[in-house]
Order: structure tokens, then C-alpha cells, then sequence
């Protein structure tokens, strides 16, 4: 009875979940223009999608700028978090904290705020201004993901390394490099997330005719419903599913081969 | 280390892919020849078909870009970072961009269809004589009503909209200056009041109409209203009429107590690179088969007379839009910083109190 | 050794001044001067001195309130049926994917939902309730946020009940205690942390959402975040919108410190 129940909530919660998104999905079929009735089956919005050249430029120019923005954050995360790494005490202390501070600040003031930092240094807002923007609120997220990594380290090692001659840039590549991959890349990947996702910021300091999704949909969202965005979510739905899948079917490998060494 | 150079290349090859396919798909000023045509506009305020006819009639190339406020559209003027030849400020903005001589006077004698704009639409204070700006659509503030659910003629003044029976029906346009305007005019007061005291009793008379205000909205508006999500709308005639084409049940008037009128005008900024390809958009949009053509696409009111009698006569005139005293209507004047801080943060204040 | 981590750390250095001190220094600044520049307390006695301000603010307050509460009233359950139940990974995966899916569509697809013909009145008109007004509600609104916060929420009470030692709660029930007792005196204390961070993630952003406020709540519900976009983007006042910022800075600090100095204490 009551794994009954527990069923029951979770198959209730994730209908709750996941109703707005099979929603949206379910009406792209649909080949009337409103959210209300399904008038029937048709892949007309798909091909609005697919002819819309501009939305099409919009998605490609925000994945570039997610990579883009991630891996200079990533690069700058990392010497970063090796430069906190080296230091101690106070300094340490103080440094982690004002890395903390963007990664609790609400959106609203990180855009408004940068928005006035720009102004007053005179950056016109562009894809420059949005770039800087989002490599700048992805690096703490950078070092938060690299610094447990680092301390991990076995500093003996390194030390018997440089015993036996070792250079520094040998140590770095054979040694601390592979250790604290898996932390650069986690923080390379949550830099993507947070560009992709982010609205907030962007919608403060783009200008100039960059757009990036968010701000694209948000606009067009104002206007009413257009199921050419519907068309949209789904395929987005679908790659993100497809993501989540490769990554199960890859840690999972992971975890065997982790069993094995043990 | 083999692998994170692996990585980071293919991440930045990925990079360059996406941006060539960006350039790809964007049309940017390529045809930065002299056969170009920079048009700075609202978005979806020109039938396309037009830009099309033009560009076979006279050979220029068009580069069509858009804004979706006044404010922007100046700013990136201001800016100077690309040179727009033609452009579509509204009245109060135009004498703004007059006074910060942003603007090009006008060479009247490159304008053979000048005769068919109606004088009503000219010479208006925003801009004495035209000497800078052409007409392009004009309209005035008002409401929508569903007559499912209001019978016509129940409803015919601002101040009928405080009626305890329209509780939360109202959808009010997104708008500082139109709402706060809305509430000097239904006071009897001017839509471009200066007085402290007359704006704080307009705000007062705004929260009092908040229980009967279901949103204020942008342009979704249109959305909700033919959707019959509400039944009354404070919105702009062209919105009205885009919205009447779609839900034959839509009406929209313009309140007797007056109203403001605005005009939509087409300005060629000082910095232009390509004046005659101006001149020539501006003289084939006065034509007045293509601004017929274009009033009957958009669903504005044009102010070329000529095409107004072509769209009689083709019973494409929407003739709510036209029918209107304009013995009743002010046009906005472009008032001092100072002011229009005090009517955005009124408006700002009257959504915060609203519940 | 020492020169080269400092060398490591220019760029770093370079982003904290440029884009964390400075901001804030900007901010600040831009608060406690006038439109003038001269430097005044003219935004502050402002805000103390409209009514409207300071109920905006007690609202967003109060919103984000329900917010929070009703986010941990439907994921503390979840997490606590993930964290006892076969495949967690993948349940976890499935919570976590809707924050991948962009916020503004989550949003779009409620205005299909809560509208006046929408899937949820059609729902209510088939159980014999007339359709209702829902879009455009206080209460639309926070519900919409919430299920946006969900999975913030639902991660770290996830941790910390994995972390629990299982023989203590195996422990509890031997010694005698009911399910009820064993959740109320074991479980919840010992899940508090995860709580407590997940107050943290959802309490912070729902005092400045804005888009929601403004897609759903039809512009009627102004949280701090509306304002601050509002006097930044719309009316221009740059002075005002950061006093906002400021005084809003100041609350995430002690919301901070209220729920995370109880932790020093134990």
C-alpha cells in the first residue's frame, strides 16, 4: 500500500514535470495557430522553423557564443582556481568569497550592474558586451568545480617528480593535468549550461541586433502565440533528451570501469 | 594533454562552422554598393511585396532592419555605429532628433507625389512645415471592445471604463505616457500635462481602476483580445485593426473625452549614405497605389487622401480607424527629461499598488 | 613558485576587479547619487517615503515566501521517494532535465495552459467547475515560479538524504518509533543542511523574478527584480533601479546569514 502510494506521487509529480513541455511539444503537430484545439497532425511549423533563416542564425550564434564564453571562462576559471589553490589564509579566504558573490547574486542585479559597468567604461553593448557578460558569470562556477580537484592532489607525487628532474611543464601534463580534468570539464560543462540558459543578463546588456535565443523567444512571446516556437522546444526537447541519454549510457560505462580498478 | 587540445580545437572549428553559418544566413550590408538602401523601421510595418515592387521598379538594393521602441531606434542614431538612410521616428521623437540635429531638411522638389498627402497630416507642431519629415501612418489611442460582451454604445468615455462592471476585464497597453494619458484626458486634463499636482491625481485615478484592470500587457494584447481571454483593450487604432481583422466581433472608438494622435513619419537621419535611394523610396511610397497597398497590408490609417479613396473604393477601409474628431485629439509634445521621468515612475508606482 | 601562482592568477585577478568589485562599487555609487551626480540620499528617502515601494517590497517578500514553501511542500516528498526507490540516477536525470529546457519556454507553454480556453480550465469544466480567470493571478504566478524552482529545490534535499546513514533510520525504528516519529525526530533534522540550501537557491532568485511577473502575472505583481528592470530598461532611472539593487543586495546578505549562521551554531 504505501509503495503504492510513493508510486503515485512520483508518477504525479513528473506529470507535473514534464506537462508544460509535452504541451508545447504536442501543439507543434498540431496545424492550426492556437494552443486551444488540435486542429490536426501536420508538420507545418517545422518547416516555418526551418525557412525562418533568422531564428536559424539566432540558435547558431548563441551556441557559439556558449562555447565561445565557456572556454575562455574555463581558461580563466582554471588559473584561477590554481592561483586560490596556492594561496592561504586570509587571502584565500577573501578571494572565495568574492568569487561566491556572482554566483548568489540574483540575475537582475548581475545585468543591471554590468550594464552600468559597461556604460562607464564605455563598451557599446554588442555581441562583446554579451560575450564579456557570460564568461564573466561562468567563471566561479569554473573554480567552484576545479578546487576540490586540486586539493585531491597528491602533493608528494609532484614533489618526488621534481626530485627526479622532472620540468614543470612535465608535472603539469602528466601529473596535475589528467587529476583535475574531470573538474575542468565538469565546470567547462556547467559554463555551457549557464550560458544557454541564461536570460536575465543577456536582455540587460545586448544591443546593436545580437539576440540570443532567450531574448528572441521572450520578444516573441510578447506577441502571442506563434507555434513556430512550439516547433522550437520540441527539437530542443529532443536534443537535450538525446544528451541525457549519452550521458547515462556514458557514466554508466564509467561506473564499470571504476568497479574494475577497485 | 593530447586529448584537452583535441577538445579545445574542435570546440573552436565547431566555433568558426557556426559563425560562417551565421554570416550565411544573415544579410548584412554586402551590397555596400551605391545601389543600396539602408530602411530603419518598426518590425512588420511594410508589406514586403512592396520592397520587392521597388526594388524591381528602381534597381536599389533593400536592407530592411528593424526597432520596437522610439527610445531604441535613437539610441543606435545616436550611436552612429551604422548609417541608416531612412527611418520612421514618431512625432515626439522627431522633434527630439530635430533639436539634436540629427535629421536632414527635406528637398521637397524629389517628391512629385507630395500633392497626395492630406494637409491635415502635415504641419503639425512636432514638425513645422515638414521641413524634415513624411507622413507615413498616422492613428490615435482608444479602445477594443468584444461585442459578445458589451453591448455597443454601453461604453463610450474613458471614464466608463472605472464602471464597477467591468471588473476585470481591462487589458491596458504597457505604455507610461498612454496610460498616464489616458487618465489626465478622462480628468479633462491635457495629455501633455506638465503639472505635478494634475500627474499625482492621474496616478490616484489610475489605482482606482486597478481592480477592473486584468493585465497590462505589450503587444500580446492583440493575442488575449481575439481570443476573447478579455473583453476591453486601451490600445492604439493600427493594433485595433490588425486584431478587428482577425475577430470580426472587435470594435474599436475613440473616447469622446479626446484622445492622443500620433504620426508614424519617414526621416532621413544626417549621416545617410544613399539620399537618392531615399528620395525615391520616398516618393514610391507616396504614390498613392503603393501606400494603398501597404495601408490595406498593415491596417493602419494611411495620410496619403488618394489611396484613402482607392481603399473605399476597393472596401478595404477600415473606416473605424478614419472615423474620428480630431478637434479632440492632441499629439504628444516632446517634453523635458525631468517630466517624462515623473510620468514613467507614476506608471511604475500605479503597477506596484495595482492588486 | 610563489611568483608563478600570482602570474596564474592576472586574468583572475582582472575579473574580480573588473566585473565583481566594480559592479558593486558602480552600484553602490549610482545608489546614493542624484540625477545630477551629486552624491545625496534622495533614492533612498525615496523609496522610504513611497508607500508603493515599500509594499512592492513587503509583496516580493511575501511571494517569495509562498514560492519557497510551496516548492518544498511538493519536493521534499520527491526527494524523499527518489532517494528510497530503484534506478535514483535516472529519476534524478528527469528531475534535473526541465532546468535545460529554456525558462522562457516553461513559461510560454502556461500562458497555453492557464488561459480561459486552456487544457486546465477544460480540465475544471469537465469536473463541472466553470472556466475561471487563472492567467494573469497572484496565484498563477506563484505557481508557475514554483514549478520553475522545483528541481533547485529537490538536488540538495536529494544529497542530504542520500548521505543519511540508513542504520540510523534502520536504528530509530528498532528502538520503537512509528514511520511518523522515525521521519520526524530522525529524518528532517539530519536533512535540515538540504533544506536549507534548497531554501537558499529558490528564496534569492524569487525576489527578482521578472519575466514571470510580467508574462503571467500581467505586470499586477511587482517583485524587486521587476522593478529594478523596470527603472533600468523602461523609465531610464539608473539612480533609482541600483538603490533597489542595493537594498536588494542587503536582504539576499541576511537571508544568507539567517540560514546559514544556524549551522556555525551546532
Amino acid at each position: 500500500m504505501r509503495k503504492l502510494g510513493k508510486a503515485l506521487y512520483l508518477v504525479f509529480a513528473f506529470i507535473l514535470l514534464y506537462l508544460p513541455i509535452v504541451y508545447l511539444a504536442y501543439f507543434s503537430f498540431s496545424s492550426g495557430q492556437d494552443m486551444v484545439h488540435f486542429q490536426h497532425f501536420s508538420w507545418v511549423h517545422y518547416q516555418a522553423l526551418w525557412a525562418d533563416k533568422n531564428l536559424i542564425a539566432i540558435f547558431l550564434q548563441t551556441i557559439l557564443l556558449a562555447i565561445l564564453s565557456s572556454l575562455i571562462a574555463t581558461a580563466i576559471g582554471t588559473c584561477g582556481a590554481w592561483g586560490i589553490f596556492r594561496l592561504r589564509g586570509v587571502q584565500r579566504k577573501t578571494l572565495l568569497v568574492f568569487n561566491n558573490v556572482l554566483m548568489v547574486a540574483p540575475d537582475v542585479i548581475i545585468g543591471a550592474s554590468f550594464l552600468i559597468c559597461f556604460t562607464a567604461l564605455g563598451i557599446g553593448l554588442s555581441f562583446w558586451s554579451v560575450l564579456l557578460s557570460h564568461i564573466a558569470f561562468s567563471i566561479p562556477i569554473v573554480v567552484l568545480m576545479v578546487l576540490p580537484r586540486l586539493h585531491d592532489l597528491d602533493l608528494t607525487l609532484i614533489d618526488a617528480a621534481q626530485d627526479l628532474g622532472a620540468g614543470k611543464g612535465l608535472i603539469f601534463n602528466q601529473i596535475i593535468l589528467p587529476e583535475i580534468m574531470p573538474g575542468i570539464l565538469s565546470g567547462l560543462f556547467m559554463a555551457l549550461t549557464y550560458s544557454l540558459d541564461d536570460f536575465a543578463v543577456t536582455f540587460f546588456v545586448t544591443g546593436n541586433g545580437f539576440t540570443t535565443l532567450s531574448v528572441e523567444i521572450y520578444s516573441r512571446a510578447r506577441q502571442g502565440i506563434n507555434l513556430e516556437i512550439n516547433a522550437l522546444s520540441t527539437v530542443m526537447l529532443l536534443v537535450v533528451l538525446l544528451l541525457a541519454g549519452g550521458y547515462l549510457f556514458l557514466t554508466r560505462q564509467h561506473d564499470i570501469s571504476l568497479g574494475a580498478r577497485s | 594533454m593530447k586529448k584537452l587540445v583535441g577538445l579545445i580545437g574542435s570546440l573552436l572549428l565547431l566555433c568558426g562552422l557556426l559563425f560562417a553559418g551565421v554570416k550565411s544566413l544573415t544579410p548584412r550590408h554586402a551590397a555596400g554598393g551605391s545601389k543600396t538602401l539602408v530602411l530603419y523601421n518598426w518590425g512588420a510595418y511594410l508589406d514586403p511585396a512592396l520592397i520587392k515592387k521597388f526594388e524591381r521598379e528602381t534597381g536599389y538594393q533593400v536592407v530592411y532592419e528593424t526597432f520596437d521602441s522610439n527610445e531604441a531606434m535613437l539610441t543606435k542614431i545616436r550611436q552612429g555605429g551604422t548609417a541608416y538612410d531612412l527611418a520612421v521616428p514618431s512625432d515626439y521623437t522627431i522633434a527630439k532628433m530635430r533639436k539634436e540635429h540629427l535629421l536632414q531638411p527635406l528637398d521637397k522638389s524629389k517628391l512629385s507625389n507630395w500633392k497626395y498627402l492630406d494637409p491635415a497630416c502635415l504641419n503639425h507642431r512636432f514638425d513645422p512645415g515638414n521641413r524634415y519629415s513624411v507622413p507615413y501612418f498616422w492613428g490615435t489611442l482608444g479602445i477594443v471592445y468584444n461585442d459578445q460582451k458589451i453591448k455597443p454604445g454601453q461604453l463610450q468615455t474613458w471614464n466608463d471604463l472605472w464602471q464597477p462592471r467591468y471588473h476585470r476585464q481591462i487589458l491596458l497597453v504597457d505604455s507610461a505616457r498612454d496610460i498616464m494619458g489616458m487618465a489626465l484626458a478622462s480628468e479633462g486634463k491635457s495629455m501633455n500635462s506638465t503639472s505635478s499636482v494634475q500627474l499625482k491625481l492621474a496616478e490616484a485615478k489610475l489605482v482606482a481602476l486597478s481592480p477592473n484592470v486584468k493585465a497590462i500587457v505589450g503587444d500580446e494584447m492583440r493575442m488575449y483580445l481575439e481570443q476573447g481571454e478579455a473583453a476591453i483593450g486601451v490600445t492604439w487604432s493600427g493594433e485595433a485593426a490588425q486584431m478587428m481583422q482577425n475577430n470580426r466581433h472587435l470594435r474599436y472608438f475613440v473616447p469622446a473625452e479626446g484622445s492622443n494622435l500620433w504620426f508614424d513619419n519617414l526621416v532621413i537621419p544626417k549621416n545617410a549614405r544613399h539620399r537618392q535611394a531615399a528620395y525615391a523610396f520616398i516618393n514610391f511610397m507616396l504614390k498613392p497605389e503603393n501606400a494603398a497597398r501597404n495601408a490595406a497590408y498593415i491596417g493602419y490609417a494611411t495620410p496619403n487622401w488618394r489611396a484613402k479613396q482607392l481603399l473605399r473604393q476597393r472596401h478595404q477601409l477600415e473606416s473605424q480607424l478614419y472615423q474620428v474628431d480630431w478637434r479632440h485629439l492632441t499629439v504628444y509634445r516632446n517634453l523635458r527629461q525631468r517630466k517624462l521621468q515623473e510620468y514613467n515612475d507614476l506608471f511604475l508606482n500605479f503597477k506596484m499598488s495595482s492588486h | 613558485m610563489k611568483n608563478k601562482s600570482s602570474f596564474f592568477l592576472i586574468p583572475y585577478l582582472m575579473w574580480l576587479l573588473l566585473f565583481v568589485a566594480m559592479p558593486i562599487i558602480l552600484l553602490t555609487v549610482n545608489a546614493f547619487t542624484d540625477t545630477q551626480g551629486q552624491i545625496s540620499l534622495t533614492n533612498l528617502r525615496a523609496f522610504l517615503a513611497n508607500g508603493a515601494c515599500l509594499k512592492m517590497m513587503v509583496n516580493s517578500f511575501w511571494y517569495a515566501l509562498l514560492i519557497t514553501g510551496l516548492t518544498l511542500l511538493v519536493s521534499y516528498p520527491l526527494a524523499l521517494v527518489i532517494a528510497n526507490c530503484r534506478h535514483q540516477r535516472l529519476w534524478l536525470l528527469l528531475v534535473i532535465l526541465p532546468t535545460w529546457i529554456n525558462l522562457l519556454l516553461k513559461t510560454y507553454a502556461f500562458i497555453g495552459l492557464l488561459g480561459q480556453h486552456g487544457l486546465v480550465n477544460q480540465a475544471l469544466q469537465f469536473f463541472g467547475v466553470a472556466p475561471r480567470q487563472l492567467l494573469f493571478t497572484k496565484a498563477a504566478f506563484v505557481v508557475v515560479a514554483a514549478y520553475i524552482e522545483i528541481p533547485f529545490m529537490v538536488l540538495p534535499i536529494y544529497d542530504s538524504l542520500h548521505a543519511l546513514d540508513k542504520q540510523i533510520v534502520a536504528a530509530a525504528r528498532d528502538l520503537g518509533a512509528n514511520a511518523w516519529q522515525t521521519f520526524w525526530r530522525v529524518i528532517w533534522p539530519l536533512t535540515l543542511p538540504g533544506v536549507r540550501a534548497g531554501v537558499q537557491a529558490v528564496f534569492i532568485p524569487s525576489l527578482s523574478l521578472f519575466i514571470i511577473t510580467r508574462l503571467i502575472g500581467g505586470n499586477k505583481v511587482i517583485t524587486l527584480g521587476t522593478a529594478i528592470e523596470e527603472y533600468f530598461l523602461t523609465t531610464m532611472n539608473w539612480h533609482m533601479g541600483s538603490m533597489i539593487g542595493v537594498i536588494l543586495i542587503v536582504i539576499m546578505v541576511l537571508v544568507l546569514l539567517a540560514t546559514s549562521g544556524k549551522e556555525q551554531n551546532r
